[in-house]
């Protein structure tokens, strides 16, 4: 079915290229000029200008690559356990996938938004969203992992999320789809949404410093679709804006039934003013489990938390909150431009561009220029909100970035485009075809207060013909375009991993004098670390065996463990003693059903390893660290259970000589 | 048309590539070729100090037992792994009468600055010729290069 559909959208854009005016290039070959390739050249050995960072779609991580070169810099595990790096598999990392449903091993991660300080990307941080089983993570730009995770209540498919506020005071996450409450019986008929479902959206609060998560508060909203969201700034500051589908609150073929009225809405949400009645103790507290994970660069270790409670605020009761703006037609993006002022919903099935003024907006509450309310909430008369449009735009306006010289670019899905358009008079300038079905856009900092114009980026969810096939499914792919002209022109392709959504791009200066170069080793406070050879130790604790390794280029300590008895859970405490750059070990096992550890320098990882049956299990490092890499290995010797071998372990003897034949 | 101008612009494109990287390679090599004309020839490198921030070390003719002991701290977590004490070669050289076969400044300057010193100290390339493992730099402070010169010392038996 999916397929039929890509395949139908496929041969529309493309008969709808064929079909188009003698002004759009008849094929790829003559989109590319001449000097593409040096604009997005990066020579051996020197770095990139810009990171960019983008969400992994269906494979639930996050990709880092560099800028203009599309280089893949790095895959972040967040959302999917990663083997490469022994994410979700090492005891340290498994607590970070744990949720209320237990262990989650694979998501869905759409969204990418970087940490701002007075509305400017400040390069300390990254969150993303898990869109299945709705989380929020917290990804650290010191070293490059996931600092941070936390579940959200009330809420399913956590796709109107992570947007922030100018300052970073909040993480924003609206639900998707509208469910009954977490603290009622949800056992109803699924034909009672009207009566029974709600919309939450959630406050994350951010601690300035630490960076540290927490749910300030959730207001309920009327059952509909939150998509997407954006903050505002300058003398929006203080709102934020969603646009929300599904107005017709219908709970079956919503391809149909949720595309039946003309608008939708853009909602606005004061949320100061929400501030203002949490502090005035109008927030509820309705019981809500929902888990919270941490990882600890001291301990090398995550925690998982239950949470029981959240506060929540009613938009319907507290009237002043939030308010409905009519928007054509099932509105995705909702992007707001670097001055605050205006704001962008991008009526998917619209044949136009509405274009919001927050002026206006303010005017007409005050002026109470309603058109009665929705579910309680105040409805904003379209024309009272609304600055202009944008006519005829493309078809499919999707998502919109902004280049902070006055002109929008938005991606249109159904015509393959990118068209930049300007906001105070509403003409398009340009446009340029994508290859194929752009969904996605990104400028460096172009939902932010200062875009660094240089290069918008296309994300594109088709890319049929493009790349050599590699069977069923073909690569997925991001196109780069040089904006720094009049025309955009395409500079380069280049594949991503899963399916790439929402991204975000920001000068590399911003970010990488901050890198971790490797964790200190006096400061490792995990408890199972051994500082120093002299102190490693096999620690037998019923069936249980401890096993405080080190290692070092280029061995193991101890590399030669005997008196393990079948059925023994041996946990493997590896410390990395390196304290220099670029210098991880690895660690593998034969036999383990688990993974294998990459442990960086100063760092201690543990595998669990459960003993099967008798006999000798080599182990080895995995990661190439020096001449004798190949040397860095060892046996543990595993007998029955019942045997009297003793405990023994040790590196660099032959204890006790067994193989003399004297 | 449009032909030419893409070769020409890759052969532009690869002409710069080549000079550059012959530039870069040239230059680097000159840097070595000098190096190793300081090492050997240039009265201003001194084989005896080696290269790094240390350039002279005051030690007094006893031991500080304190500061042995803080050394013997660092010996443990950060070299007792391929250093032993006694002059068995492990993956590094045992350590037994290295401060008579190196200055207290070449052996502090080698452990905080130890890649340079790799890539440029005669007696250090001798070293590695041997062991064949980089030692790796293990971010020594200043003090603990100190305090482990006088574990070394307390090793060879200063009193």
């Amino acid at each position: 079915m999916i397929t039929t559909t890509k395949q139908l959208l496929a041969i529309s854009s493309a008969a709808l290229l064929l079909s188009a005016s003698a002004c759009k290039p008849k094929n790829a070959a003559t989109a590319v000029s001449s000097d593409a390739a040096s604009k997005a050249y990066v020579a051996p050995g020197k770095y990139d200008e810009f990171y960019n960072f983008v969400s992994g779609g269906f494979s639930g991580q996050l990709s880092v690559y560099g800028l203009p070169s599309g280089r893949l810099l790095r895959v972040i595990p967040v959302f999917s356990v990663d083997p490469e790096k022994g994410w979700g598999y090492s005891e340290e990392t498994k607590p970070m996938l744990n949720t209320t449903h237990g262990n989650v091993p694979w998501d869905d991660l759409h969204h990418v938004e970087l940490s701002q300080t007075n509305g400017e990307i400040d390069g300390r941080w990254v969150f993303v969203n898990a869109n299945n089983t709705p989380r929020v993570a917290r990804v650290d730009l010191k070293t490059f992992r996931t600092a941070e995770i936390i579940e959200l209540p009330n809420s399913a498919g956590n796709h109107s999320s992570p947007f922030i506020t100018e300052n970073t005071e909040y993480v924003i996450a609206g639900t998707r789809f509208s469910v009954p409450p977490d603290d009622v019986n949800g056992d109803v008929p699924i034909n009672t949404y009207k009566k029974n479902f709600k919309g939450y959206i959630s406050f994350i609060g951010v601690d300035k410093t630490s960076g540290k998560m927490d749910i300030a508060f959730q207001i309920e909203c009327p059952a509909i679709n939150f998509d997407l969201s954006h903050t505002g700034k300058g003398p929006s500051s203080g709102w934020f804006f969603f646009s929300c589908y599904n107005t017709e609150q219908a709970n079956t073929l919503l391809e149909v039934n949720a595309s039946q009225r003309d608008k939708d809405f853009i909602m606005a949400v004061n949320w100061k003013k929400a501030e203002e009645y949490l502090k005035a103790g109008k927030g509820k507290k309705i019981p809500a489990k929902y888990v919270h994970n941490t990882y600890d660069d001291k301990t090398h270790s995550s925690i998982s938390e239950m949470k029981n409670e959240v506060t929540v605020l009613s938009a319907k009761d507290l009237k002043d909150i939030c308010y409905f703006i009519p928007c054509p037609k099932s509105p995705h993006g909702c992007d707001v431009d670097p001055t605050g002022e205006y704001i962008v919903g991008s009526g998917k099935l619209a044949a136009l561009i509405p274009v919001f003024s927050f002026s206006k907006i303010q005017s007409a509450i005050a002026g109470k220029q309603f058109d009665g309310e929705y579910d309680g909430i105040p409805v904003i008369k379209y024309d009272a909100a609304l600055y202009g449009e944008v006519q005829k735009p493309g078809l499919g306006p999707l998502h919109t970035e902004f280049d902070g010289k006055g002109n929008a670019i938005t991606s249109m899905f159904v015509s393959s485009e990118l068209v930049k358009w300007n906001i105070k008079d509403l003409k398009v300038i340009d446009r340029v075809p994508t290859y194929y079905s752009v969904g996605h856009l990104c400028i460096p900092g172009g939902d932010t207060k200062k875009p660094n114009a240089k290069y918008v980026i296309a994300y594109n969810k088709i890319t049929k013909d493009r790349y050599l096939p590699t069977g069923p499914e073909l690569a997925q792919s991001a196109q780069l375009y040089d904006i720094t002209g009049d025309k955009m022109q395409l500079i380069l392709d280049y594949p991503t991993i899963g399916e790439p959504h929402y991204a975000q791009a920001v000068s590399a200066d911003l970010i990488k004098g901050n890198s971790v170069k490797f964790f200190k080793i006096e400061e490792n406070a995990n408890p199972y670390a051994t500082k120093g050879e002299g102190n490693t130790k096999v620690v037998r604790e019923g069936n249980k065996v401890h096993i405080y390794m080190t290692c070092i280029r280029s061995h193991f300590t101890p590399d030669n463990i005997e008196g393990i008895k079948v059925g023994d859970e041996v946990y493997f405490h590896v410390t990395n003693l390196e304290q220099d750059w670029d210098i991880p070990h690895g660690f593998a096992i034969k036999g383990a059903n688990n993974a294998e550890l990459l442990i960086m320098p100063g760092e201690t990882q543990t595998l669990k390893w459960v003993a099967e049956k008798s006999g000798i299990w080599p182990f080895y490092c995995t990661d190439f660290c020096s001449a004798l890499h190949q040397e860095m290995q060892g046996y543990l010797r595993v007998s029955p259970v019942g045997s009297n071998v003793p405990l023994t372990y040790s590196t660099g003897k032959n204890l006790p000589p067994a193989d003399s034949t004297k | 048309m449009k032909k030419t101008f893409v070769y020409v612009a890759f052969s532009v494109a690869l002409l710069a590539a080549a000079c550059g990287g012959n530039n870069q390679s040239a230059s680097k090599d000159n840097t070595a070729a000098s190096d190793e004309k300081k090492a050997s020839e240039n009265p201003s490198y001194d084989p005896k100090r080696g290269e790094g921030k240390f350039t002279h070390v005051d030690v007094a003719a006893t031991l500080d037992p304190k500061m042995a002991d803080e050394g013997e701290k660092v010996y443990q977590l950060k070299c007792s792994s391929c250093h032993k004490t006694t002059d068995e070669k492990l993956v590094g050289p045992g350590w037994k009468a290295v401060t008579s076969r190196h200055t207290a400044e070449w052996i502090m300057n080698f452990v905080t600055n130890t890649d340079e010193m790799l890539n440029k100290d005669p007696k250090a390339q001798a070293q590695l010729e041997i062991c064949l493992v980089r030692m790796p730099n293990q971010n020594l402070s200043d003090d603990d290069a100190r305090h482990v010169y006088e574990f070394m010392r307390k090793n060879d038996g200063v009193k």
